[in-house]
Formats: C-alpha cells, sequence, structure tokens
C-alpha cells in the first residue's frame, strides 16, 4: 500500500484589534511548538516574515476584534482564502476590551484623546462601530478566554488538525 | 410547609416525582438534582421569574413556563431539557449579553461572575445579535459601593433585598422595556439616596458586577450570597 504524500496543514494567525495576549498564548505552548511544527506550516502572520496573505490557508486563528477599514479589508480577503476561520479570545469573539468605545464612538473617542497629536494620513479610519469577526465574516469555531490558555490553544489546534470542531465548553469561557 | 399540605405527583424528564402542594417545578426539580438554570432567583427571595432561563415545557400547555413560580400540579408531566429549551435559553443569554456592556476581561466581578459562569454551562460561546453598546453611566456616588448599570441584567435581586430584607426599599426599576434601569430612591445619586442604610444587600446577591464595593480591581469582586438564607431562620421566617 502506497503512503500518501505527507502534507502539512498551513495555518496562519492574525492580528487585527487586539493586545497581542493571544499571540502570547500560543507561544506559551512552549515545546509543544515543537510537536505541532511536525504536522503544521505557519504560512502568515505577526511570528512569521510573510508579507502577503497566501492564496490557500487551511486553518486561520484570527485574534482580536475588527475596528478600522483596514482590519474589515483584511479580514474579507483571509475569508476569501481561508478554508477553517477561527475567532482566538475574547477580541475576536465578542469585542472585548476594543469595543469599550462602542458607546463612545469613534469621533468623540478621537477629539478627546488623538486627534491633537494625530497625523493626518496613514492611519487606518475607524469603524463606527468595533465588531466581534463573525458579525463580519463566517466563523467556523470560537475560543472565548482572554486569552485563552495556551492549553486550550494546543487542545483547539489539535482537534481542529483532526477535523473536529473543538468543544471548549468546560476549558474556557469569557474574561479569564 | 404547614402539616396539612398535600403531596403532588408528577413527572419531570420522564422521572416520577413527589412534591408539596406549595412547591414550584423548580424547587421539585431541584430537590431531585434536575438542574434548570437560573438568574434572577436567589434562595431567600421571593420570586418574580425575571430572567426567563428557567422556561420549562409542560404538557397540555401551548407556552412555555417559568419552573420558579409554576407550582406543581398533579399529573404534571414537564420536560426540562430540550432543544427547543436549549435554544431559546441560549438566546436569552445572547440576549442579556448584547443588552448591556458586559466586557468579562475588565470586570472586577470576573471568575465570580454568574451571567459569564452560565455562558459558560450552557455553551453561550458566542452572541449572535448585534451588540447594544448602550451608553449607561457608572454611580460612584456612594462612600463604599459602585453601581455599574453597565453589566446591570435587571435581575431585581438588588430591590429584592433591599425591600424584603432590609425593608429600606431604596433601589427600584424605572422605565419599560430595553430603557428599563434600576434607580436608587426617586433617581437620585446612590450616595444621595436617604432611605439607604449603607448594609450593603444588594452588593452581595448581585450576580454580577453591576453592585461592587469600592476598592476592588479586575477579578476581585466575590460575592457572598449565602447570608440570606441563615437571616431569615434566625428571624423565623421561611425561606
Amino acid at each position: 500500500m502506497n503512503t500518501p504524500l505527507t502534507k502539512k496543514v498551513s495555518v496562519a494567525t492574525v492580528w487585527l484589534d487586539g493586545c497581542s495576549g493571544c499571540h502570547m498564548s500560543l507561544l506559551d505552548m512552549d515545546e509543544r511548538l515543537v510537536e505541532l511544527a511536525a504536522s503544521i506550516a505557519i504560512v502568515y502572520g505577526p511570528l512569521v516574515d510573510t508579507k502577503v496573505f497566501p492564496q490557500e490557508v487551511d486553518l486561520t486563528l484570527v485574534e482580536g476584534s475588527v475596528s478600522s477599514e483596514e482590519d474589515l479589508t483584511k479580514i474579507k480577503l483571509i475569508r476569501q482564502h481561508t478554508r477553517v476561520l477561527v475567532a482566538m479570545g475574547d477580541c475576536a469573539v465578542t469585542g472585548n476590551v476594543p469595543s469599550l468605545r462602542n458607546p463612545i464612538g469613534p469621533e468623540k473617542l478621537l477629539k478627546h484623546i488623538y486627534l491633537p497629536h494625530a497625523p493626518e494620513e496613514i492611519v487606518p479610519r475607524l469603524l463606527p462601530r468595533v465588531l466581534p469577526v463573525h458579525q463580519v465574516v463566517k466563523v467556523d469555531a470560537f475560543l472565548p478566554g482572554c486569552p485563552p490558555s495556551a492549553d486550550v490553544l494546543y487542545y483547539a489546534i489539535t482537534e481542529l488538525l483532526a477535523g473536529r470542531v473543538p468543544d471548549l465548553q468546560d476549558k474556557t469561557r469569557f474574561g479569564k | 410547609m404547614t402539616v396539612s399540605e398535600r403531596v403532588k405527583t408528577l413527572v419531570i424528564d420522564g422521572r416520577d416525582v413527589s412534591a408539596r402542594e406549595s412547591q414550584t417545578i423548580l424547587e421539585a426539580a431541584q430537590e431531585e438534582g434536575i438542574f434548570i438554570p437560573t438568574m434572577c432567583r436567589l434562595e431567600g427571595l421571593s420570586e418574580v421569574g425575571a430572567c426567563r432561563l428557567c422556561l420549562v415545557e409542560v404538557k397540555g400547555s401551548n407556552k412555555l413556563l417559568p419552573a420558579c413560580v409554576t407550582r406543581v400540579e398533579e399529573g404534571m408531566e414537564v420536560q426540562t431539557r430540550t432543544a427547543r429549551l436549549d435554544r431559546y435559553r441560549r438566546t436569552l443569554l445572547e440576549l442579556l449579553f448584547a443588552e448591556g456592556n458586559h466586557i468579562c476581561a475588565v470586570c472586577v466581578a470576573n471568575g465570580h461572575c454568574e451571567l459569564q459562569t452560565m455562558a459558560q454551562k450552557l455553551g453561550m460561546d458566542h452572541v449572535r445579535v448585534p451588540y447594544r453598546a448602550p451608553r449607561r453611566t457608572v454611580d460612584a456616588s456612594h462612600a463604599r459601593f459602585t453601581f455599574d448599570a453597565n453589566r446591570c441584567i435587571l435581575c431585581t435581586r438588588c430591590v429584592r433585598v433591599c425591600d424584603e430584607i432590609e425593608g429600606a426599599h431604596t433601589w427600584d426599576i424605572m422605565g419599560r422595556g430595553v430603557e428599563s434601569r434600576v434607580i436608587a430612591d426617586l433617581n437620585e445619586p446612590w450616595g444621595e439616596a436617604t432611605s439607604c442604610t449603607s448594609c450593603g444587600k444588594c452588593v452581595q446577591v448581585c450576580p454580577t458586577g453591576a453592585l461592587v464595593e469600592k476598592g476592588k480591581a479586575v477579578a476581585e469582586s466575590v460575592k457572598r450570597p449565602n447570608f440570606l438564607p441563615y437571616l431569615k431562620r434566625t428571624r423565623g421566617q421561611h425561606s
């Protein structure tokens, strides 16, 4: 019997409006990253140098909420080129801390905090409301937690690699 | 319970159950170890049926009935877990999260919040409806406590404990529907509410981070509502 050619599962990670804590949790998997490296290839994200999102990615973990026009463009593009998209952490799942500005509105917020010193260009325009990822594109799995722990991420990734939607009910929740 | 009280027999989730006639479906189920989710209910306070999480299906009734305020009846057939009930409960929870501003990660009650715990327990891992993100106030005018309306779910535990146990009736509800909110006295800052005795009972019974003691940082607010049944017993009242 021929053994099938082994192909690594391509994994992207994305950092929208979040604190990078979820990516820190990913790194906190420590030696389990080495084990995962046997079956996955990280093809895009803040942890690697690729500049353009690849054409076909098997699994994308999204950290952060959709808060600016840039986030919005990015996540729509990523959805098009991703087979399984996972909302990783509370910002992606609920809006979380970035969404604290929603009752105030971007204009008032910018005037109060940034505008006196803000550059006129380059900085992406804020959306009227911070949105959880699933309110913009279809999300295939949700990993609540601020941040979800390394154990939760490891469990979720191994389940997804096995072709299952992870059941995280007794493992994580909103907040900490 | 009075001595002459009758016993009713009913079926809950296929199990034969007997209960005293004054008991509710919820009490009968709890005595049998059957879990029905609740948010507004608290042992020692009157039942209001505000949160609707305890809705159950009763054979012969074309509407869902809140288990906390529905008395047991002879021959009743009750279902506490069906696909429809699971769906409704999940939606109710999502609406609670979407209605206010519940941001667990930066809440003093993080890790000790009944709403947060219930979401986990019922497997509610995201909210499908748009968040309202209402503009609500934080009342920090009281010397010892804070009322953060962003995290209030209108369970009215504070209203009931203040009225029924403390006898002060500082808290009440103003407005209707989505505009409903908890107010102190005649909609005054809490610190200026002359009826408030500063006993702190409302803080201890609040299921979320809406009513908290001052000086607590994230995840530091632990509530202790267990005083209630004890207090009622020592006063010679039934809880």
